[in-house]
């Protein structure tokens, strides 16, 4: 496809065509392909073991793919690693934050690696680093999980990256810090920054312009959270019982039942013919469940991710 | 170049804000050198040594008095047979024991011949042979007192034992330019190639890679310091053996520095190969323990001398650097002389170090895998 210069501005900022990647027999990628808009917070949605972080690593020039390509930001992730390691801000599954140094020898370090100052970006970081910084001396080893965070952050950032990648940013951070921290990144959109991001938990899609939903490899879906989540094809029904898991096992013998998957306190299901029996208490109760609520419910994520798992051939 | 002190600057933050780093980067020489100095010593002090006197005269006890106030040994006592001499051994409470022949100073003065015999406690072989040695200097010389002449023969029986050390090492000073070897390998090897799998392994690695940073900036940053310190630490030892042990360089001090500095080199790039080959600290250190130190401290001429090596180990020996390094560092300090006897030595160890380099760069990836 020819390009003119005025279509530049309109390039995504990461296209993924065909991507596959093997570790030995095991195939962590498999044909993936996709596309993040410039300016886009894009989120990976999946559980461990998915191929999230073999993705990123490959987005992020860290390793070569086996098969297909990517571009980001223009530049091809094996050919042009150098321009690319210039305008990438990686942070790490694991935070890579030198234990032994200080906050702010961490920060200062990294800008410059980068050819950066702390000074000249400071803005950039105010929001994030304005929290951590009354503990600029302490080594980073010290600070609790949702400060570690920030300043991994604040350390991805430093040298105003066109492009940020956060590989499981949230992961082990409890869910104040998590909140707060997806705040951060919606503020960051005003820089121009494009944003992906990776995390197992369902509920922090709803953080992002566009998800992707990514399972053994594979691209299941990618929409915005409300489509995938209008993707869900059935009625869904939530039933609560005192004992969760007799009700799984006596849901799952009725042949009516589609999917029963335990949700929070309760049980999402679907049924065949989209309506559960009439005498579905009674059946219950005859199975040993006794008290059984059930009403319908909206589909979240999770469900149609669920779905998507049942017959990944759709969608 | 910003970028270049910016990671030299945080690498010795690293090394200064870990205890242990330190106490392997000062305390270990200092302590080694202290060690081989005052407890390996090869003189004999206080020797437990008895004596069986069958002759008890004049001659005889001089050449005991003479013995245990030369203070090298301690008087364990005086037996009165020789069945004895087996018991007062193995009770741990004589290192040896000296026989004087029945009529021993008529026999001195009428037949100008008379026999001491030295038994000694074979179990020690290193102890035993210094004993012999220091007692049989003592009746020599104490037989000169006699007869104003070393003509005089004294025969004493030595007791049957095997050089089992390198008679090089009863020179007091021996240690030091194998302790300067096995230290450089220790630090330069190990200590670096610690350093970058800890990158690794607590992944702060990959954000360095996919910084702007090239191999060749990390590689550099990280050998620096330790290139630095090392540096230091040679001085350090030789300031040490000088002063606690009056062990003077004999040839130049300048050229001993030059090849120290290259031996530094050498080492560093050893441990950035083996970093590059090892996923994990604990591989790391494996690796230069075992593929470095050891082979460092049995095969280069440290303490076993590779004259008396198996033709295996003898080759084996042949391709570790600090075998050349120590020949290097005896000649220039022990024997005094200058690059024109050592340039061989130096310049195999330049290869080898250029070797290395080239390895160790073409291996450093810029990528994970």
């Amino acid at each position: 496809m020819a390009r003119t210069t005025s279509d530049i501005a309109v390039k995504p900022a990461i296209e993924a065509s065909g991507v596959g990647k093997r570790f030995g027999p095991t195939r962590a990628l498999h044909n993936i392909s996709f596309s993040v808009e410039e300016g886009e917070i894009f989120g990976f949605i999946g559980p461990d073991g998915a191929g999230k972080s073999t993705l990123f690593r490959i987005i992020t020039t860290l390793i070569a793919p086996d098969e297909g390509k990517i571009d980001v930001l223009g530049n091809d992730t094996v050919k042009d690693f150098r321009e690319l390691r210039k305008v990438i801000g990686y942070m790490p599954g694991r935070f890579s934050l030198y234990q032994d140094l200080t906050v702010e020898e961490n920060l200062s370090f990294y800008a410059t690696v980068f050819g950066a100052t702390i000074r000249e970006n400071y803005e950039l970081i105010r929001d994030i680093y304005s929290h951590i910084e009354p503990f600029k001396k302490r080594l980073a080893g010290k600070l609790s999980g949702g400060m570690k965070q920030k300043l991994a952050l604040s350390c991805a950032l430093i040298h105003k990256p066109r492009l940020l990648v956060l590989d499981e940013p949230t992961t082990g951070v409890d869910a104040v810090s998590r909140a707060e921290f997806w705040e951060m990144l919606k503020k960051l959109k005003q820089h121009g920054i494009t944003i992906i991001a990776s995390t197992p938990y369902m509920d922090e899609a709803m953080q992002c312009h566009r998800v992707a939903l990514i399972q053994e490899g594979k691209i299941l879906s990618v929409d915005t959270p409300e489509k995938i989540r209008a993707g869900f094809s059935r009625k869904l029904f939530s039933i609560r019982a005192p004992e969760k898991f007799r009700l799984i096992t006596a849901l799952k013998t009725f042949p009516e039942t589609l999917s029963a998957y335990p949700f929070g306190d309760s049980v999402h299901v679907t049924f065949l013919n989209d309506t559960p029996v009439d005498s579905l208490a009674d059946r219950l109760k005859k199975e040993g469940v006794n008290g059984a609520e059930i009403v319908e419910t909206t589909p979240g994520i999770e469900d149609r991710f669920l779905e998507l798992m049942e017959k990944p051939g759709e969608g | 170049m910003k970028r270049f002190l910016g990671f030299v600057k945080k690498e010795f933050i690293h090394i200064f804000r870990d205890f242990r780093t330190l106490i392997i980067l000062f305390g270990i020489p200092v302590v080694q050198i202290l060690l081989f100095g005052f407890v390996v010593s090869t003189e004999i002090k206080d020797a437990g040594i008895a004596f069986l006197d069958l002759s008890k005269d004049e001659i005889s006890r001089k050449v005991i008095h003479k013995t245990v106030s030369s203070g090298f040994f301690s008087y364990s006592g005086e037996l009165t047979s020789f069945r004895e001499v087996d018991r007062i051994m193995k009770e741990g409470k004589a290192k040896a024991v000296v026989i004087f022949e029945p009529q021993f100073g008529e026999k001195f003065f009428r037949e100008k011949s008379a026999a001491v015999s030295i038994i000694a406690d074979g179990s020690e072989p290193n102890t035993a042979t210094l004993i012999t040695h220091y007692l049989t200097a003592i009746i020599q010389n104490y037989n000169q007192e006699l007869t104003g002449s070393p003509a005089e023969e004294i025969v004493p029986v030595k007791a049957e034992v095997s050089m089992f050390y390198n008679p090089e090492l009863k020179s007091h000073f021996m240690f030091v330019p194998g302790v300067i070897t096995l230290i450089l390998i220790l630090i330069c090897a190990l200590m670096t190639s610690v350093t970058i799998t800890r990158e690794k392994e607590f992944g702060t690695m990959e954000v360095l890679l996919v910084s702007p940073l090239k191999p060749i900036q990390i590689i550099l940053g990280k050998v620096t310091p330790y290139f630095l310190l090392s540096f230091i630490n040679v001085i350090l030892i030789l300031l040490l053996s000088w002063l606690v042990f009056g062990l003077p360089v004999k040839g130049s001090v300048a050229l001993l520095l030059a090849e120290s500095m290259l031996y530094i080199l050498m080492a560093l790039s050893l441990g950035i190969l083996i970093s590059t080959v090892s996923k994990t600290m604990q591989q790391a250190i494996f690796i230069s323990l075992v593929g470095l130190l050891l082979p460092t401290i049995l095969l280069s001429g440290f303490i076993f001398p590779i004259e008396n090596m198996h033709p295996v180990y003898h080759w084996v020996s042949s391709i570790l650097p600090p075998r050349y390094f120590i020949t290097i560092i005896k000649n220039i300090m022990i024997k005094g002389t200058g690059l024109g006897f050592v340039w061989k030595e130096t310049l195999i160890l330049a290869g080898m170090t250029l070797l290395f380099m080239l390895f160790s760069i073409r291996n450093f990836k810029t990528r994970l895998e």
